[in-house]
């Protein structure tokens, strides 16, 4: 069936990719977001009808695209995005999971959770205005979370008159900002949201530029990693033993591990270990209801059989042998403080690494991330949206990795222990890291 | 989470990325908490969601119970299908009938007579009276307007609530299920699922559906610009002409407010190619309920809808 595989086929072939937005209040971001769904196709005769309703009811001239993602009471109200909102939307050759991140408020909170799981951001610059302290810190993000690919979006050209020098400037001021966080390529598209310039369709005012629209751009993105050369890490989330539960008779016995891979590849033979026991073993199989498989990429859902009955609970990770990392029971680490509460030197918290969970101490405030001179600064607190440095004693041993090296290896939150909030984000540093821009994670 | 599909692009594909995402979802959470169930109505999604749970612990059973809110209105051939299929994967059935509660007056029906609304309460007390910590739902952020503002982990406090101003960041693929005792966590493994991804993967896996979601001939009346199948429960008002239509339906929810669509898609296959060519949302299609206002969904989660 011809038109079947016509539908079909885009999720046999495509990748996704995940976005993130981040910008400041007033630069269009919702325009931009609601422009790109709109000219890719990804808007619906009655969510297009709705739109010119509500606009109408407003006394606007057009359809405000802004409204497309502006979902809430509240946001319809004030005008203005309050929390992270996902968006779909898909071209021939790539579906897009989009967080659009609002730029006020709890910014670098929404900022933060946008880009910890997206493989590329958009920061968006009002042309007028140029790099902003919000622009400092959504970069400073950017670089913190190592998100792969970061895009600038220097939005509303058609208010500066599509002036390449106004463009060129905003870019130049980027690019030396961007060298100074460590951000290793950046690219810079001018936009109007608004008029729809450059955002899906190449514009003819801005005969200056010769790149690619953002949506072009955004399909040609590269692969973010190369995740075959990336060691093998598997954290367990369950025991899957089911006994007399099991769904059929020869699987009594059945005794696996179920977890997703959180990098690299799994295979059955490779000799790994159990951590933080340190008990060594092999892959006896890769586990799937469908069927057993070679081999398990990155981000796969799969049950491993080991080769020997060895003691494996949930929180445990299985790595392989070669080059697992060595848990330990102190840590350094940078923090994105996302509560409303201070934090404070001696703070009691809980550690989720993983599938694991541990009681942890903040033993010592090693500084804070100024934003203008991008150094760190002694404090005696970080307050919402603060940036720092920590050093971490946790009760016992987890395999924390050098976040460079690996996002889920090094990747933590902080969680309150009586309420069960979530108050940061974590990325841990190898200790005693030299060289490097100071803060750098 | 990178980009997996650049080495092996046919072997883990859009779909395996989202169900190896929704596995892992539904293990953390379970490995977290005490006592989950599942929200299972019979409808597309909720389906997909069982089928992943079962996934998640084979060769296990699901360790854990579903629950279904029967508004009392439900399609026969649904009702059917929700005791074979729990029948058919071992899992225990808990009902919260809405009937119940309008027989003995803790509920009233509606002037308009729809009983979506009306699934609130019945949900909350049997989350209370069976004490669940975590409520799993087949719910999708690209569903609609405050959906799309949702986590995959969502607390509610201990009146069933949602604060869309005050949800917790959710940090790479790292949730945290952890509450105060009374509140409890709703959980959307299917959150960054579209609905097209919904029926490739129903296909790819072979997964039965109630009938009703394919095309048949029925007895129907146009209303607000729906057509609704003659039943008990919505029969047709003095001027509403019943009709015999080959139809199907893109959404499976209470009788009196989900309406048909007119189709030919009899089989899988056929439905994708109608939903990928389709030019309105399944919800602005068929749902009365959601169209009573911009913020009807917001609104109800906000009480603690699903």
């Amino acid at each position: 069936m011809a038109a079947l595989d016509a539908v079909l086929e885009p999720t046999r072939t495509t990748s996704l990719l995940r976005l993130a937005t981040a910008g400041s209040v007033d630069d269009g971001k919702s325009t931009l977001v609601g422009r790109l769904l709109h000219d890719s196709k990804n808007v619906l005769a009655d969510q297009l009808d709705a739109l010119e309703r509500l606009s109408a009811e407003r006394g606007l001239d057009g359809a405000d695209l802004a409204l497309l993602t502006d979902g809430l009471r509240a946001e319809r109200e004030q005008g203005i995005t309050i929390d992270v909102a996902y968006r779909y939307f898909s071209t021939g050759s790539r579906s897009f999971v989009l967080a659009d991140c609002p730029g006020h408020v709890q910014y670098t909170r929404n900022t933060v959770t946008g880009a910890s799981t997206a493989d590329a951001i958009l920061v968006l610059v009002d042309a007028r205005k140029g790099v902003l302290d919000q622009t400092r810190r959504h970069l400073a993000v950017a670089a913190l979370l190592r998100v792969p690919h970061v895009v600038v979006v220097v939005n509303k050209v058609d208010l500066v008159d599509f002036d390449e020098g106004v463009y060129r400037r905003v870019a130049e001021e980027v690019a030396e900002l961007a060298a100074a966080l460590g951000i290793e390529h950046v690219r810079t598209v001018p936009t109007s949201a608004l008029a729809g310039d450059n955002v899906v369709d190449r514009s003819d005012r801005t005969p200056w530029y010769d790149g690619p629209s953002l949506l072009e751009l955004l399909e040609e993105l590269p692969p973010s990693q190369t995740v075959l050369e990336e060691a093998f890490r598997f954290p367990v989330q369950q025991v899957i033993r089911p006994q007399s539960a099991a769904r059929e008779e020869r699987y009594r016995e059945y005794r696996g591990y179920a977890g997703r891979v959180s990098s690299g590849v799994a295979r059955p033979g490779t000799e790994v270990v159990v951590l933080p026991s340190g008990v060594r073993t092999r892959i006896a199989a890769v586990d799937t209801p469908d069927g057993e498989l070679d081999a398990a990429e990155t981000g796969r859902s799969v049950t491993l059989r080991l080769a020997d009955e060895v003691d494996v609970t949930r929180g445990d990770v299985i790595a392989t042998a070669a080059d697992a990392p060595r848990p330990v029971d102190t840590a350094e680490a940078m923090l994105c403080w996302l509560a409303e509460v201070p934090l404070r030197g001696g703070q009691r918290v809980l550690l989720k690494h993983g599938s694991a969970t541990v009681q942890a101490i903040v033993t010592q405030l090693e500084g804070r991330l100024d934003l203008d001179d991008l150094t760190l600064h002694p404090a005696s607190a970080f307050d919402l949206n603060d940036i720092g440095r920590v050093s971490l004693r946790l009760a016992r041993p987890l395999p924390l990795e050098d976040y460079r090296r690996s996002r889920s290896g090094g990747a933590f939150v902080l969680i309150d222990p009586v309420s069960g909030g979530t108050l940061a984000a974590g990325m841990a540093r190898e200790p005693g890291r030299s060289g490097g821009i100071e803060w750098e994670i | 989470m990178t980009t997996t599909t650049t080495h092996a692009p046919a072997r883990f594909d859009q779909l395996d990325y989202l169900e190896s995402e929704a596995i892992h979802s539904i293990r953390e959470v379970v490995g977290e908490l005490e006592r989950p169930v599942i929200l299972f109505s019979g409808g597309k999604d909720s389906v997909v969601l069982l089928h992943l749970a079962a996934k998640a612990f084979w060769p296990g059973r699901v360790p854990f119970p579903v629950l279904h809110v029967d508004t009392g209105h439900n399609f026969e051939e649904v009702l059917a299908f929700r005791d074979r299929t729990v029948e058919r994967l071992g899992v225990r059935l808990e009902v919260a009938s809405v009937q119940d509660y309008i027989d003995d007056g803790r509920l009233v029906e509606r002037p308009d007579g729809t009983r979506n609304p009306l699934q609130t309460q019945p949900l909350l007390d049997a989350i209370a009276e069976h004490r669940f910590d975590a409520v799993f739902g087949g719910a999708r952020r690209d569903e609609e307007k405050a959906r799309a503002k949702e986590r995959v982990v969502s607390l509610r406090d201990a009146f069933g609530a949602w604060d869309p101003r005050n949800q917790r960041p959710e940090l790479w693929s790292i949730y945290n299920p952890r509450h105060r005792p009374g509140e409890h966590v709703r959980v959307f493994p299917l959150s960054n699922w579209t609905e097209l991804d919904v029926w490739r993967y129903i296909e790819r896996e072979g997964i039965e559906l109630p009938p009703l979601y394919y095309a048949h001939e029925r007895d129907v009346f146009a209303r607000d610009g729906m057509w609704l199948a003659v039943t008990p429960y919505s029969l047709p008002r003095p001027g509403e002409e019943v009709v015999r239509r080959r139809v199907r339906y893109r959404t499976v929810g209470d009788a009196s407010c989900t309406g048909a669509v007119l189709s030919d898609a009899a089989t899988t296959a056929e439905v994708i190619v109608e939903v990928a060519s389709t030019t309105l949302t399944e919800r602005g299609a068929t749902r009365a309920d959601d169209r009573l206002s911009e913020a009807a969904m917001e609104d109800r989660k906000k009480e603690g809808y699903f």
